[in-house]
């Protein structure tokens, strides 16, 4: 006795389905056009990656201030140490790096890495959701999600031509590249196709009866098209989250590599929300940060020759609590960092105006203080080094945030 | 008699999981009173509740995997036993059990591992594991909630318990004791309230161990209480914000920090029996007066006593009924039903109804069902992934006796059952189940879908089934000039009129 929904248990069963790779945290959009600077005298043909890490990153915990006599007893259990059996990774003689990052790490030694520290968007309240939509519209406040400043930054680059036609968001397309410029998405993805005729005929009669929908699935049937021909950007059986961080960096990379591939591209990781047994150097967080270490290595290696004009940025909602709760975890806070990484980096640095963790510098007595606003952190990676100019980042990429100031000397 | 055929579209697609095909003539009986078709539901007794053969209560389920997880664990000792007693193999690998409670809240690796244990393993590798009784659990109650849905009258109700399941949402990713929960939550604290009051509800909601479990509040510990003096542990303010923020005020209503760490504070010692039932028979609701942060705590402007469990409860009844609660539950209800930017009259009534009756959600649904507003906003809404696939199996008569292909169809779609991506649920918009990712995944499911049983099915009477003489003329044609019958079923499922509600 089949019933209805016998064509799913195949695809459910024999392979990873697309979705759950999505709710690990995997999904891509890139914009679709070349723009303009690319064909510059000097060679420079630069990409820019925005990672979203949805849920919080606790700061304190990936780049640890050991050398603030007040870290180790706030982060407690959790806290990384420089010796033990998990010492963590020197940065300088004040800053460490989570051990589950040696990639990272190594890129930081060649000076293509480089980290902001104390770091925060200008909300100051802890829903996750108005704090998402805060960092990714770029609008000072929550409420504001019909787009993102990547795409508004997009919009206002000199357009070349059209790298990939047609193409526009999906579900799944972060809101900090939603907005009026074009972009293409993709997830990895494997399922039995419908027939092109049936599709057709759909598409027919949605433009009679549903433009909305006709638009709609159009999008859909072309987006699939793009990545359909290439095996190893699906999904393995019985890859877990960590995997699918390297997978959606290694599909994105791929996609980005081509000379007629999309410039820019947006990700975003889910799970960071850490309330509960955090774990220190092993543990909750080490494996998550592993995953995104994992990214940074498939960019690096998926991009090629086009690494050296690569600029990945990472960036979360807000940071956690100073102080460890009750349940060896950390609650919503405020500050945390912020991570830069690619071979156009000016890296090899903390960058750090520290405020301190004793109770009186913390923000509201519980939250590493914000010295930096994230804001001037994108601006200057924007300008520097896709060549957006001052005013623009402040009007329309950044809206009233002429008082935040692009930050110098990201880009080498 | 007069008919109205659009309302009948209105009753079984926006109020109901559509029309059932065969013999049911739901689109008949709708079209001559479509308001009283959706009420009918309403009036028969216990209709919400879900009691199906082998469910069983948060607490013996709660033991059944106690008892697996002890079971794993001895067997994990004695497989470490024989491995150091060869000691000569420095790597042997010992199973990772901690992933399923160390990876917690995350979509991340939760969505990953829980896909590859639930369904059936990779062909060709080892050979299928025997569903552990966590597995077979949330599988039968899946199955259940399917049948049910699939059954129903006009499925209005199963409408009810489905949104005010993702309300009160918690994920099955959480860790083994959520996904044994997952269906035993939404009977027990869902189900016996969606016609009744909303601060009932609530209450239940957040004593249940499966809510208390999903957002850390058993681990929550008051810092000046007897454990967390003796422990050195203290709060964990996850569940407190949620609540404000989610449940019930919604955010930006004008709750402060110190305020959910109140709350925090105020619910600390609100927990759930463990293994050893020392606080009472394992996996039930429990009071720790031991763990519960001793004195008053200000919330909200208002001072609460410390009267143990009672402080949370009054605290509660209090955010039950405050006007932001109100216009909060209100608009959500509104917009889940009518359309994504609902009309403003008819919140601002089904506000007035709520807050004169306490909450009464009988009530307010009937308020809803009665307003005119309901009844002529176009239908533009599209149903969600469970919907599309629910109205599907009613209006092909297939009952499922299995639940593993419609969760695999709901994994595919983007709505895995009862593992929402984050506690604030799945979305509830066209942005988000109208968009071109899901729209040709849904064409995908209905295509493999009718490849599997159009051969038994007259797609041209399925038509009338559903849709009747509300049945657009392109539709129609579509319908009868496709090629095979097969493509006619898919084309039929994917028309406007299937989709939108």
């Amino acid at each position: 006795m089949g019933d209805i929904f016998d064509c799913c248990e195949s695809h459910a069963s024999r392979r990873f389905n697309r979705r759950s790779v999505l709710l690990g945290g995997a999904t891509f959009a890139a914009w679709a056009y070349l723009p303009k600077f690319a064909r510059a005298k000097d060679g420079r043909d630069p990409r820019l990656v925005t990672i979203i890490l949805r849920g919080a990153l606790d700061g304190l915990a990936t780049v640890a201030p050991v050398g603030d006599p007040e870290y180790a007893s706030l982060h407690g259990s959790i806290a990384l140490v420089r010796d033990g059996a998990h010492p963590a990774i020197e940065l300088d003689s004040f800053f460490v790096l989570h051990p589950a990052m040696p990639e990272f790490a190594r890129m930081y030694k060649d000076k293509k890495a480089a980290i902001v520290h104390a770091v925060a968007t200008s909300y100051r309240e802890r829903s996750h959701f108005d704090g998402q939509d805060v960092l990714e519209s770029g609008f000072a406040g929550p409420g504001r999600v019909q787009s993102g400043w990547l795409n508004r930054a997009l919009e206002n680059l000199p357009r070349g031509e059209r790298v990939m036609s047609g193409l526009a968001v999906g579900p799944i397309t972060p809101l900090v590249l939603r907005g009026g410029a074009p972009t293409v998405g993709w997830v990895p993805a494997t399922l039995p196709q419908a027939a092109d005729d049936t599709a057709m005929r759909l598409v027919d009669l949605y433009n009679h009866r549903d433009p909305y929908l006709a638009n709609a699935l159009s999008q859909g049937l072309q987006i699939e098209k793009i990545a359909a021909k290439d095996d190893s950007m699906k999904p393995k059986p019985g890859m877990n989250g960590i995997g699918a961080m390297r997978l959606a960096a290694k599909g994105a990379a791929k996609l980005m590599a081509a000379d007629d591939g999309p410039r820019i591209a947006a990700l975003a990781f889910d799970g960071w929300d850490t309330h509960a047994n955090e774990g220190g150097p092993v543990g909750r967080l080490a494996q998550l940060l592993s995953g995104l270490d994992g990214a940074f290595a498939e960019f690096e290696n998926g991009l090629g020759d086009r690494w050296r004009d690569t600029v990945i940025v990472v960036a979360t909602e807000f940071g956690r609590t100073a102080r460890i709760n009750g349940t060896d975890g950390t609650d919503h806070g405020t500050g945390t960092v912020a991570l830069l990484a690619g071979g156009a980096v000016k890296g090899g640095r903390v960058i750090s105006d520290w405020p301190g963790l004793k109770i009186a510098d913390l923000y509201e007595n519980r939250d590493l203080k914000p010295t930096t606003d994230l804001r001037g952190v994108i601006k200057g990676v924007l300008r520097d080094h896709l060549g957006l100019g001052d005013q623009v980042l402040a009007e329309a990429v950044f809206p009233e945030s002429g008082t935040v100031r692009p930050m110098k000397g990201l880009i080498a | 008699m007069s008919r109205d055929p659009q309302g009948a579209l209105v009753a079984l697609n926006r109020f109901g999981l559509g029309a059932r095909g065969g013999a049911a003539g739901d689109f008949g009986s709708a079209a001559v009173d479509p308001r009283g078709f959706v009420k009918a539901e309403l009036n028969r007794p216990n209709v919400a509740l879900l009691d199906a053969p082998g469910l069983q209560p948060t607490s013996e389920l709660a033991q059944l995997a106690f008892d697996y997880q002890n079971d794993v664990k001895q067997q994990r000792e004695a497989a470490k036993k024989a491995a150091d007693a060869i000691a000569a193999v420095p790597d042997a690998k010992i199973p990772d059990n901690s992933m399923s409670t160390s990876m917690a809240s995350g979509g991340m690796t939760a969505a990953g591992t829980m896909q590859s244990t639930l369904a059936n393993p990779t062909p060709g590798k080892e050979p299928p594991q025997p569903p552990n009784v966590i597995q077979k659990t949330f599988r039968a109650e899946a199955l259940a909630r399917l049948q049910r849905a699939t059954m129903a009258e006009s499925g209005f109700v199963e409408r009810l318990v489905a949104f005010w399941s993702n309300h009160f949402c918690i994920s099955a990713n959480k860790g083994e004791l959520a996904r044994m929960w997952a269906g035993a939550f939404e009977r027990e604290a869902i189900r016996p309230h969606v016609l009744g009051h909303f601060g009932d509800m609530l209450k239940a909601v957040e004593q249940h161990p499966a809510m208390l479990f999903f957002l850390d509040n058993q681990q929550s510990i008051g810092p000046d209480s007897r454990a967390g003096r003796n422990r050195k542990k203290g709060l964990n303010e996850n569940l407190a914000r949620e609540i404000m923020e989610l449940h019930t005020l919604g955010v930006g209503s004008g709750y402060s920090q110190s305020d959910v760490t109140s709350l925090a504070a105020i619910i600390t010692g609100w927990t759930f029996a463990g293994r050893e039932g020392m606080l009472g028979a394992p996996g039930s609701f429990a009071f720790n007066a031991n763990a519960h942060q001793p004195g008053p705590q200000k919330l909200l402007g208002k001072i609460y006593e410390d009267t143990g469990v009672m402080q949370g409860e009054t605290a509660l009844g209090d955010i039950a009924r405050n006007p932001a609660t109100v216009k909060f539950i209100a608009r959500k209800f509104t917009a889940h039903f009518i359309a994504d930017d609902p009309p403003l009259a008819l919140v601002t009534k089904l506000e007035g109804v709520f807050g004169k009756t306490d909450g009464d959600l009988k009530a307010m649904t009937l308020a809803l069902l009665d307003s005119d507003a309901a009844w002529r906003t176009p239908m533009t809404k599209m149903r969600s992934p469970y919907e599309f696939l629910v109205a599907s199996g009613r209006l092909m008569g297939r009952i499922p006796d299995d639940p593993g292909r419609a969760l695999g169809a709901l994994n595919v779609l983007g709505q895995p059952l009862w593992t929402p991506p984050g506690p604030n649920g799945f979305a509830d918009s066209n942005a988000a189940w109208a968009a071109p990712e899901n729209m040709k995944l849904r064409l995908d499911v209905a295509s493999q879908l009718s490849a599997r049983i159009a051969d038994t099915l007259e797609p041209t009477q399925l038509l009338e089934s559903f849709a009747g003489d509300a049945a657009s003329i392109e539709t129609r044609h579509t319908v009868e000039r496709a090629e095979t019958r097969q493509q006619a079923l898919a084309l039929l499922l994917m028309s406007p009129e299937f989709q939108r509600r």
